[in-house]
C-alpha cells in the first residue's frame, strides 16, 4: 500500500520582485505516500505554503516561479501538464488543497452548495446529470457534518468552524487522492480545532487519501501525521517518521528549538524558552548553514560551509555538520 | 425586503420635497417678472399687476411654496409653461422617452466599454496591455464631448455616410449618440471596475477555486467579477441617473428633443414653472435610480440582502 503518490526532488522556488529576489524554497525534497500523512512544521516564512502552492502550481503569476527541481504526482511530472490538463485532471480531482484561513476562502456571494457542486460539475467525467451532482453535494455536507438542507445558505451565515467543514467538503467532494492541508485550523479556535483535525482523520479513512499537513504546531503533527519535516528558510532541516522526530536522541538544533518553545507542564518554569534571533532575510542568504546565526552549537565550519544530509537511521535524516562529521549525540533535553 | 423597499420610497419624499425648496428659492431670486413676461413688453402696468394678482405672485414666498407643493400633490399640477401655455407635466414627459432611450444606450454602452476592458486590465496588471489600456482611458477622458460628437458626425456621416447625424426615432439614429456618451463616462466605469477587480483579485476564495479546477474564465467573471460588482453598480446607476437629465451636449449635437434642452431653454426663456417641473421631476427619477442600485446590492450580495431584510 505504501505507494509513493507525490515526490518533490530538490525544488527551488524564487519571488522575483522589481527590487529583489526572494529565495523561498531551496532544495526540498519530499515524498507522500499512500494513504499516509506528512506534516511540515516551521516558522513562518519559511517555504512551508509556498511549496504546497508550487504542488498545484497555484504561485501568483508574475512574481513566483519554481527555478528547479521537480514534482511528480504518480508519474506525471506536474510542470509538464498543460494548463488545461493541469484544471481537468489534477486541480481538485486528483490533489485538493484546504487553505488557512476559512473565513477567506469560501466566495461570499455564492451559496455554499453551488460552490461544491462547481468542483464536481468541472470533473464530471461520467456525464452525470445535474440531479446526481446535487445528490452528491448533500452527501459530502452530511459526510462534514452539516445538514443537507443548509446548502442553500451563503457562508456569512456559518461560523468560523462550519466554514472550514464547508471549505474541506469541497476540497473531498472529488474524493482526491492528496489531500494538501495549509495551517486547516490555525484560524480555529481550539475546540473547534480539535474537531476539525478528528474529522479529518475520519475521512481519511472512509476516503483513503495520502494528507500533506501544513501546520507550526507541533501538537497537531504528533496528532496526525505518520511522518514529519521540519522546514527552515526553504530547506528541510530534518525528516523522518513521528517517532524519529518525538522520541529524544539526535536532532537538528533547530527541531530542538521548536521542542523547547513549548510549555511543559511537568517542569516548573515561568519562561518558555524561544529561539533567539531572527530567520536569515531570504533575500541574501548565507553561505555556510543558514541556521548558524541562531545555533547555540554553531562553530566556524558551519558559518563557511552549507552541511550536507545525513541519515541517521532508515527515515531519519538531519542536515547538519554535527552529524555529517564526528556523529556526536546530542540529547534531546 | 418590502418593508425596506416601503420605507426607502416614503424617504424620497422629504428628498424631493427638500430639493422642491431649494429650487423654488432660487428661482424666486431670479430678476424678471413673470407676468410682465407673458403679457409681453407692450402691456401697460395695470394689467401685468392684475396677472400678478391672479397668479399669486404678490403672495409671501411661504404661502406661494405651499400652494406650489399643494397643487402638485393634491392635484398633479405642475402650472402651465408661461410660453406655450400648455400644463409642464405634458410637456416634460413628451421629452422624457428621448432622454430615456438615450440614457438607456449610453448606460449600456458605457458597461459594455468599460466593463470588459476594466477586467482585462486587471487581470494583466502592469503588462503592456494594462498600460495601453489606461493610456486609453486617460486620453479618451481628455477628449470633450462635443468634439467626440462632432468627429463622430464628420467621419460618420458626412465621409462615410453611414449614419444620420440627426433625429431620434430610431435605433440608427441612436448610435452615434450612444457612443459619444459611452466613450466618455464608460472611462469611470473602466476605471472602477479596474480598481474593484484588483481589490478582489488576491482573494483567497480565488485561490479556492483555482484549485478545485474552475476554469479560469469562470474565475474572473464569476468568481472575481461578481464579488467587485458593487461600486460598479454604483457608478453606471449614478451615470445613469445623470444621463436622464444631463445628455445635453449629446441632445445639442445631435438635435434630439431630451430633458437636457428643455431645461436650457426653458432657464433661457425664464419659463420658471418647466424649470421648477422637470428639475423636480429628475430628482424624483435619480432617487428612484439610487433605491433600485441599492436593491441590486442585495440581488448580488447576499450579506447586504440579510442586513435589508432584518431592518
Amino acid at each position: 500500500m505504501d505507494e509513493i503518490l507525490l515526490k518533490i526532488e530538490d525544488l527551488f522556488i524564487e519571488y522575483q520582485t522589481e527590487l529583489e529576489t526572494v529565495r523561498a524554497v531551496n532544495g526540498v525534497s519530499l515524498e507522500v505516500k499512500s494513504g499516509r500523512t506528512l506534516g511540515i512544521v516551521g516558522e513562518t516564512g519559511a517555504g512551508k505554503t509556498t511549496t504546497c502552492l508550487s504542488i498545484l502550481r497555484l504561485l501568483p503569476d508574475r512574481t513566483g516561479r519554481v527555478t528547479g527541481g521537480n514534482i511528480c504526482f504518480r508519474d506525471k511530472n506536474i510542470y509538464s501538464l498543460s494548463e488545461e490538463e493541469m484544471r481537468t485532471q489534477i486541480c481538485g480531482e486528483k490533489i485538493s488543497m484546504i487553505f488557512q484561513d476559512p473565513m477567506t476562502s469560501l466566495n461570499p456571494v455564492m451559496t455554499v452548495g453551488s460552490q461544491i457542486y462547481e468542483a464536481l460539475k468541472y470533473h464530471n467525467h461520467e456525464n452525470k446529470t445535474r440531479e446526481e451532482l446535487e445528490r452528491r453535494v448533500d452527501e459530502v455536507l452530511e459526510l462534514v457534518g452539516i445538514p443537507a438542507e443548509r446548502k442553500t445558505e451563503y457562508p456569512h451565515q456559518f461560523s468560523g468552524g462550519m466554514k472550514q467543514r464547508v471549505v474541506i467538503a469541497i476540497a473531498l467532494a472529488c474524493e482526491p487522492e492528496l489531500l494538501i492541508a495549509d495551517e486547516p485550523t490555525t484560524a480555529l479556535d481550539v475546540t473547534v480545532q480539535a474537531q476539525v483535525l478528528a474529522m479529518m482523520r475520519d475521512l481519511q479513512k472512509k476516503v483513503g487519501s495520502a494528507i500533506l499537513l501544513i501546520t507550526h504546531d507541533l501538537g497537531v503533527v504528533a496528532q496526525m501525521c505518520d511522518d514529519a519535516l521540519v522546514m527552515y528558510a526553504g530547506e528541510i532541516v530534518e525528516s523522518g517518521s513521528i517517532e524519529d522526530i518525538f522520541t529524544p536522541g539526535s536532532h537538528h538544533p533547530y527541531t530542538m528549538g521548536l521542542f523547547g518553545a513549548i510549555p511543559d507542564l511537568d517542569s516548573a518554569v515561568d519562561r518558555l524558552t524561544p529561539i533567539e534571533g531572527l530567520m536569515p532575510d531570504p533575500t541574501k542568504l548565507p553561505d555556510g548553514c543558514y541556521f548558524a546565526d541562531r545555533c547555540p552549537y554553531a562553530e566556524e565550519l558551519c558559518k563557511q560551509i552549507h552541511p550536507t544530509r545525513t541519515s541517521l537511521s532508515g527515515t531519519h535524516t538531519i542536515l547538519c555538520h554535527r552529524f555529517s562529521e564526528g556523529l556526536k549525540e546530542v540529547s534531546h533535553e | 425586503m418590502t418593508k425596506y423597499i416601503i420605507k426607502r420610497l416614503i424617504e424620497i419624499i422629504p428628498v424631493v420635497l427638500g430639493i422642491a425648496f431649494i429650487i423654488f428659492a432660487i428661482l424666486d431670486m431670479i430678476p424678471g417678472d413673470p407676468a410682465r413676461l407673458i403679457l409681453g413688453q407692450t402691456a401697460t402696468a395695470e394689467a401685468v399687476e392684475q396677472l400678478r394678482d391672479e397668479m399669486g405672485l404678490n403672495d409671501p414666498f411661504i404661502t406661494r411654496f405651499a400652494s406650489y407643493v399643494k397643487d402638485v400633490i393634491f392635484h398633479f399640477d405642475f402650472g402651465n409653461s408661461y410660453k406655450s401655455g400648455q400644463p409642464v407635466f405634458a410637456v416634460i414627459l413628451k421629452r422624457f422617452p428621448v432622454s430615456f432611450k438615450l440614457a438607456l444606450c449610453g448606460m449600456i454602452g458605457s458597461c459594455v466599454f468599460g466593463i470588459p476592458l476594466g477586467i482585462l486590465s486587471a487581470v494583466k496588471q502592469n503588462t503592456r496591455i494594462d498600460n495601453i489600456i489606461s493610456i486609453l482611458a486617460m486620453t479618451i477622458v481628455a477628449m470633450p464631448s462635443f468634439w467626440v460628437a462632432m468627429m463622430l458626425v464628420l467621419v460618420f456621416c458626412l465621409y462615410l455616410g453611414w449614419l444620420p447625424s440627426t433625429g431620434h426615432t430610431t435605433l440608427k439614429e441612436f448610435i452615434l449618440p450612444t457612443i459619444t456618451i459611452s466613450l466618455a463616462n464608460g472611462c469611470s466605469v473602466l476605471r472602477i471596475t479596474r480598481s474593484s477587480m484588483l481589490d478582489v483579485i488576491r482573494m483567497d476564495y480565488l485561490k479556492t477555486a483555482q484549485a478545485k479546477g474552475v476554469p479560469k474564465r469562470v474565475i474572473i467573471w464569476k468568481h472575481a467579477f461578481g464579488n467587485a460588482l458593487l461600486p460598479v453598480i454604483t457608478t453606471v446607476g449614478s451615470i445613469f441617473g445623470s444621463l436622464l437629465g444631463g445628455a445635453l451636449i449629446c441632445e445639442t449635437v445631435f438635435t434630439m428633443p431630451g430633458i437636457g434642452s428643455l431645461i436650457i431653454s426653458s432657464i433661457k426663456s425664464k419659463d420658471i414653472p418647466v424649470v421648477m417641473g422637470a428639475l423636480i421631476f429628475l430628482s424624483a427619477c435619480y432617487s428612484l435610480v439610487m433605491l433600485a442600485v441599492d436593491l441590486l446590492y442585495a440581488v448580488v450580495d447576499p450579506r447586504i440582502k440579510a442586513k435589508y431584510s432584518s431592518k
